[in-house]
């Protein structure tokens, strides 16, 4: 029978919340006062920005089973609606992120509603419309880039309450605040009802169904979430990382790389999202220094990204065969035997 | 204006069929694939990278097409075989997604591969057919599509009497059915799925060929699978005729609308509009027009 | 057994510090004296990897060469170290910060707009400057309100200009423009619809007619587009491609017969690479260049003799050296250290601070005398940067493809930059208005 150690953070002898509170004390204690700007800009921020774009795609599709590959579009839909906001509104800064929060959630509504009726592979291409159609629509009406010609607009400078947060570490806390509070909100959403509702659905709808679980309610509300939190992750991987931002930064490869990060860290995981990001964001700049170092100038530049590009395949693959609770459930030694299954339960025993 | 101008029209819908010919090349390669193990085989757009990039490199050595051809065949043989046994027999009975998942990784790996054997420039590659038009009354036809629409055609006729004449088709078709009745009266499934993993790996030669003379062989060629994915959809995914119909009925209605309605645009519908329109007939027909229906009783 | 389980629980926290303490410790380079180094935020994969690997492999030829034959700049070695950044911006972003750690930069070159883009506030407030040669941001041209920011040779709306000016003389003159029609197919992106604006202008100046048709990237397909443009008929199309987009269009553009001696490509549509995928379809297109190609030139031909024979050279394939892209690479090199030179008269043989060498830049005046001296004959024209002026008014001309190389088929042809300033300026001055920045009026001594 299935343990709810499905629920995260539920630890064995020490009190459940010592392990957060610690990580946030050296987050805003430690880190500020030792990290060097490299670590901020190149490091810690895209490690934020993207641990919460992947927590929202986990809680659609790791909680709730509803396979999108459209994230990166909503992450553009929060990024512009918050810059057009803050443009032409003239609301604080962080009403603005609100806002643009709730932007993407009206168009993740409308994406997920084929949901209702399209399941696995179908449901994923119709994410990809969504992929493709905003892209189209934001390169293409000039308007959301206050007509710059190029299409390409720069992220706001950042005040809030009369402080400046425009520096490295500036930026860095206020990606910090923010996925610290979507995420104690998330983990909220996941203990409750609404939370076992979206495990139920994924687990067997039609079951979930007969049990009196609003399933229509259940997934329109986990779209609704996960394009809230992606699209407010759009907004600081623009405002506080990039600085720019472009359609095109918002393409399919991004969707994939969040995809990858939650089938790494763990799927119906919330510490997955974080363990997967810290992976697909500290890997590439590991293995460019391993390489240097052991191989010198022969490690090609072009060499070394292609031989990425295999190790991360091999590693979605190789999770995917031996752990398909990811990352987190092989570093904290729990592996579930009820793993993450869809329909096709019956067929195990040939 | 006078009148609308059905030359244009014309033309325009017959690029469209032909086109829709070219995706549908590349959809046959997951229809095969998705009829006998259920797999949504996303690394196939790589495959025909990879494929292209083989040939291309083996004849820019000096071998001579054929032999270039048969190695190239070979290795997308193997390819297929090793793929089947590394990737797909650990993962056998997990749900369909999974397996996508894990073709979406299998696309990164085999995309490195092939970059990392070969190289990343630009290759031309010259099939003989030069592309110089011809006119039919006034309206224009290009001879490699048409030249792409036979081949296409004599493949689905190979493969359709393949399925239907052949002992290894017939098995084909019952590991489809039904993999346990199939498994019950003695196929070896290891041996059918690797079988069919080559053939979509040839499926995939030809069709990395074809595209490869099209756009010139280089990184994006694998991103002509985003173009095949629609017309799976409309096609359903376990019909070949399907794939035919549904692949040209996408590149002829995507190229209608670009020029029609991207008119009032500007331009640059065709990124999007072949996804809206599948998603569109989706929501009427859950199953695509060919595929089979999902029957769910509780 | 409880001790384990805890222990267990750190190694996730432990795994990631290591992993952050890595990539941190390793910047700690030490500065060694004398040395003005490079860092080269370079692509050698992903859909632009010929341009990449041309561009970057000439420029780092010439480094060679500058080092090998020289000794350096007046003793002062040139150090360069390549971070791959695949042509994307967040990728762009972290090789600048992981590069910025090393002493002596002199001077950012990364090959993309979107980069480019995303590094204009860093290097502003760095002080290092970025060179964006035949591309960038057009208003960047205006070193009044962007210091740092260097489109040298060739900013987008001097090659439209350009371009048009060879359609002119295509046609006769100026005059002849008047009733004609121009197509231009454009990438779907902010680099494609960058000159938009300027092509609407020229129209209305001189009496032809344009359309702008969008090619949705990367540019796989455009049989839509291509069946437009024949409907439409026009007597010349303007190719504003990038990457695999010129093939294509090529290819396309012979299956719906129209005449390749009548498309013209601009900067980033002219090199071997774009033409050579699309074999016969690609012959009599004519494209516009900065740099001739060719390896006749003096400076290719020392290149030749002292790097590559030497088993130095960067480019893989030999073939390659005296296309499109390496020149420009070489010509980049040439630009970079001849402002150091420069620079280096002001303030001393030495290594030089971003500050000094962004004098250099803005002071790099090459007659095409000083470019004969250089090697570079008949290979670019001249370059006169000024403070107010980061483009330095480069001179184009125009090369045919014959199916195996590219010929000249035109002199130096100048933009109209008169037209095209008060343009830049109003752009200039609204993003100065926006970003609170303080318009300069004069040149800055370097204060040191």
């Amino acid at each position: 029978m299935t343990e709810l150690s499905a629920l995260p953070g539920v630890a064995k002898r020490l009190p459940a919340w010592l392990g957060p509170v610690v990580i946030l004390g050296l987050a805003y204690g430690v880190v500020p006062l030792i990290g060097s700007s490299y670590l901020y800009e190149a490091i810690l921020t895209p490690f934020l920005a993207l641990s919460l774009a992947a927590l929202g795609l986990n809680i659609l599709t790791g909680y709730t089973g509803q396979v999108s590959l459209g994230t990166a579009a909503f992450m553009a839909v929060g990024a512009y609606a918050a810059y057009n906001l803050n443009l032409r509104a003239g609301l604080p800064l962080l009403l603005d992120i609100v806002l643009a929060g709730f932007a993407a959630v009206v168009v993740g509504i409308i994406f997920g509603l084929p949901s209702l009726r399209l399941r696995g592979f179908y449901l994923a291409v119709s994410t990809l419309a969504a992929q493709f159609f905003v892209q189209w629509v934001l390169t293409k009406f000039s308007w959301f880039s206050n007509d710059s010609t190029s299409g390409v607009i720069d992220a706001p400078s950042l005040h809030f309450f009369g402080y400046s947060f425009d520096n490295a570490v500036g930026r860095y806390l206020f990606a910090l605040t923010i996925v610290t509070v979507l995420t104690a909100l998330a983990v909220r959403l996941i203990r409750s009802q609404t939370g076992r509702n979206f495990i139920a659905v994924r687990d067997n709808e039609i079951a979930a169904k007969v049990i009196g679980v609003p399933v229509i309610k259940t997934k329109l509300l986990a779209f609704a979430v996960s394009s809230f939190i992606i699209g407010v992750a759009g907004v600081i991987w623009a405002f506080a990382y990039l600085r720019t931002v472009e359609p095109a930064g918002f393409n399919l490869d991004r969707s994939f790389q969040i995809l990858f990060i939650i089938i790494i860290g763990g799927l119906g995981s919330i510490r997955g999202a974080y363990v997967g990001a810290a992976l697909i964001v500290v890997f590439p700049l590991v293995l460019s220094r391993v390489g240097e170092f052991l191989l010198g100038g022969l490690f090609d530049s072009g060499v070394l990204d292609m031989s990425q590009r295999i190790v991360l395949g091999a590693l979605i693959i190789g999770f995917l065969i031996a752990e398909p609770d990811g990352l987190v459930a092989l570093l904290s030694g729990t592996t579930r035997r009820f793993r993450w299954r869809g329909r096709n339960l019956q067929s195990a025993s040939i | 204006m006078d009148g609308f101008d059905y030359q244009f029209f014309t033309e325009v819908l017959v690029g469209g069929l032909l086109s829709g010919v070219m995706y549908s090349l590349v959809a046959i390669g997951f229809v095969l694939i998705y009829k006998t193990s259920g797999v949504l085989n996303f690394a196939q757009g790589s495959m025909l990278l990879f494929a292209a990039l083989t040939f291309v490199s083996l004849t820019e050595h000096g071998l001579p097409f054929v032999l270039a051809f048969g190695i190239t065949f070979g290795a997308m043989v193997v390819l297929g075989i090793g793929i089947e046994r590394a990737v797909l027999r650990p993962l056998v009975n997990r749900p369909p997604i999974t397996l996508f998942m894990a073709t979406l990784g299998l696309s990164y790996i085999i995309e490195g591969a092939a970059q990392l054997l070969w190289g990343t420039q630009v290759h031309g590659l010259d099939l003989g057919i030069e592309d110089t038009p011809l006119e039919l009354s006034g309206v224009l036809i290009s001879k490699f599509d048409l030249f792409a629409a036979a081949v296409a055609a004599s493949m689905v006729a190979l493969l359709t009497l393949f399925f239907r004449y052949t002992r290894i088709g017939l098995a084909f078709r019952a590991v489809a059915d039904d993999q346990f009745a199939a498994l019950g009266i003695g196929l070896r499934l290891p041996r059918i799925w690797a079988t069919v993993w080559a053939a979509a790996g040839a499926v995939s030669l030809v069709a990395g060929l074809l595209w490869g003379a099209r756009l010139g062989v280089q990184f994006s060629l694998s991103l002509v699978v985003l173009k095949a994915l629609p017309v799976l959809v409309l096609g359903g995914f376990d019909s070949i005729q399907g794939a035919i119909v549904g692949g040209v009925l996408i590149g002829a209605t995507e190229k209608l609308a670009e020029v029609y309605i991207g008119d009032y645009f500007n331009g640059g519908i065709e990124t999007w509009f072949a996804y809206v329109a599948a998603l569109a007939f989706l929501l009427i027909r859950p199953a695509g027009l060919f595929g089979q229906r999902l029957v769910e009783r509780v | 057994m409880s001790l384990i389980k805890n222990l267990r629980a750190l190694v996730l926290p432990a795994a990631l510090t290591l992993g952050l303490a890595v990539p941190v410790l390793s910047l700690a380079t030490p500065a060694a004296a004398d040395e003005q180094y490079f860092p080269l935020q370079s692509y050698r994969v992903g859909p632009y990897a010929a341009g990449g690997t041309g561009f970057f492999g000439g420029f780092i030829d010439y480094l060679n060469l500058i080092n090998i034959r020289d000794g350096g700049v007046n003793g002062v070695k040139l150090t360069w170290d390549e971070c791959e950044t695949q042509y994307e911006v967040e990728r762009g972003v972290e090789c600048y910060e992981r590069q910025k750690a090393h002493p002596g930069a002199a001077a950012w070159n990364p090959l993309s707009v979107g980069i480019a883009y995303a590094m204009i506030d860093r290097v502003t407030a760095d002080k290092v400057p970025l060179i964006t040669i035949n591309h960038g941001r057009t208003d960047s041209t205006d070193g009044r309100v962007f210091p740092y920011v260097f489109p040298l040779l060739l900013n987008p709306y001097s090659e439209t200009s350009g371009i048009i000016n060879y359609i002119a003389s295509r046609e006769g003159g100026i005059d002849n423009l008047k009733g004609k029609k121009i197509v231009v197919l454009y990438h779907g992106s902010p680099y494609g619809k960058e000159t938009i604006p300027i092509y609407e202008l020229l129209a209305q100046k001189y009496g032809f007619q344009v359309q702008q048709i969008e090619v949705p990237h990367p540019g796989n397909e455009q049989q839509s587009q291509w069946l437009t443009i024949r409907r439409a008929k026009p007597d010349f199309v303007v190719l504003r491609g990038w990457g695999v987009m010129n093939p294509v269009a090529l290819k396309t553009a012979q299956k719906v017969g129209f005449p390749a001696d009548h498309i013209v490509g601009n900067v980033w549509s002219n090199s071997e690479e774009d033409v050579i995928p699309a074999g016969d379809a690609a012959k009599g297109y004519v494209a516009i260049t900065t740099q001739a190609s060719g390896s006749q030139h003096p400076v290719l031909q020392e290149i030749v003799k002292t790097v590559y024979d030497k088993g130095l050279g960067n480019l893989e394939d030999k073939k390659r050296i005296g296309s499109v892209y390496h020149n420009l690479g070489i010509v980049n090199g040439i630009l970079n250290v001849e402002a150091i030179r420069i620079a280096q008269e002001k303030f001393g043989h030495r290594t030089l601070s971003g500050d000094e060498v962004r004098w250099g830049f803005e002071h790099l005046k090459l007659d095409p005398a000083r470019v004969e001296a250089l090697g570079a004959k008949d290979l670019f024209h001249s370059i006169n940067v000024t403070w107010d002026n980061h483009e330095g008014n480069g001179l184009v001309t125009f090369q045919q493809w014959d199916g195996t190389k590219w010929k000249v088929v035109s002199d130096w042809i100048a933009p109209d930059w008169a037209l095209l300033r008060p343009i830049i300026e109003k752009s200039s001055a609204a993003y100065a208005a926006e970003h609170g920045i303080k318009i300069r009026t004069a040149g800055d001594d370097v204060i040191n």
